[in-house]
């Protein structure tokens, strides 16, 4: 996380704690949503709105840890995937909400 | 093949030309978009979530260890990906390919069970063309394995051209790149483990 734009300042020196670091969260939040989904009988919209939450850490532990999305061209890079995700968001919820509801 | 171009001795190689730069931005506009195309297939699962036509449904068709064994295989891929580009930087030749192989081992286990997977399903009856609910499974979870796939082989010809040519900037930007390539097809997958299997199993 405290990784500055210049990229090579601690990536490739000494032991790689940034990934081992990563991979131990990845797996954290995956055990967490398997439990929380399989075992801890809550209603079906807390389980949702938990596993969903654990999903969206779990992509800026990747993009963070492993994909080196601040280097270089950072904000960019930043702005390109930001715009992936927005559109999406809008297709995903916009489309739910409206087969859902009824509204169509 | 070298590019006639300055070479920055400040940065890491896969950045050190105005050409890989470009290029590694350039894929991360295409991630942008393919963020929008897995979308779209994300949209038409969770619709017809429930329209399964009296066929199976997510609940008699998934299996946790089966899924979780999956999960598993690829955040580790992810993990050995992490450290073949940590290899890369180090300018370790052979470290980058081992910890390559090891990743596209992972991957070829991981697209190994989802073919099983599969196959078992159609031989309970539950094939693509079954219901709506199948049909956006079968086609959401096969295009990410499908780019699993083709990932595995992109990363074999990136082991084969590093080892015929060595860590130069143009090797490196593609190993780079590759690797980004398969830490996006885990976050593709976390959301299919989220939205798929969970979900299947929780609504």
């Amino acid at each position: 996380m405290e990784k500055n734009q210049t990229a090579h300042s601690n990536s490739h020196h000494g032991f790689p704690w940034s990934h081992v670091i990563g991979f131990i969260l990845s797996l954290v939040l995956t055990v967490a949503a398997l439990w929380i989904a399989l075992s801890l009988n809550l209603s079906a919209t807390s389980t949702m709105v938990l596993i969903i939450i654990l999903a969206i850490f779990q992509v800026f532990v990747q993009l963070l840890m492993f994909m080196h999305l601040r280097e270089q061209e950072g904000a960019f890079q930043i702005t390109a995937i930001s715009f992936g995700f927005f559109v999406a968001i809008a297709v995903v919820a916009g489309s739910i909400w409206i087969m859902e509801y009824g509204l169509y | 093949m070298s590019h006639a171009e300055a070479v920055d001795p400040n940065v890491p190689l896969e950045y050190s030309t105005e050409h890989g730069r470009l290029r590694i931005f350039g894929f991360w506009v295409f991630l942008g978009a393919e963020i929008v195309l897995f979308a779209t297939l994300f949209t038409t699962y969770l619709i017809y979530l429930h329209h399964t036509a009296g066929g199976p449904t997510a609940k008699d068709l998934f299996d946790v260890k089966g899924f979780t064994i999956e999960t598993f295989l690829l955040l580790t891929s992810s993990f050995t990906c992490g450290i073949a580009t940590h290899e890369l930087r180090r300018g370790n030749r052979g470290g980058l390919i081992v910890w390559l192989i090891i990743t596209l081992l992972l991957g070829a286990g991981f697209v190994g069970m989802e073919i099983n997977e599969f196959v078992d399903y159609v031989h309970q009856g539950a094939t693509i063309q079954t219901s709506a609910f199948l049909s956006g499974f079968f086609i959401l979870v096969g295009t990410h394995g499908c780019h699993v796939s083709l990932g595995i082989l992109w990363m074999i010809s990136v082991i084969i051209q590093v080892s015929k040519n060595g860590i130069n900037s143009t090797t490196a930007r593609k190993a780079f790149i590759v690797g980004i390539y398969w830490h996006f097809l885990d976050v593709v997958w976390v959301f299919i483990f989220t939205a798929v299997y969970l979900t299947g199993l929780v609504l």
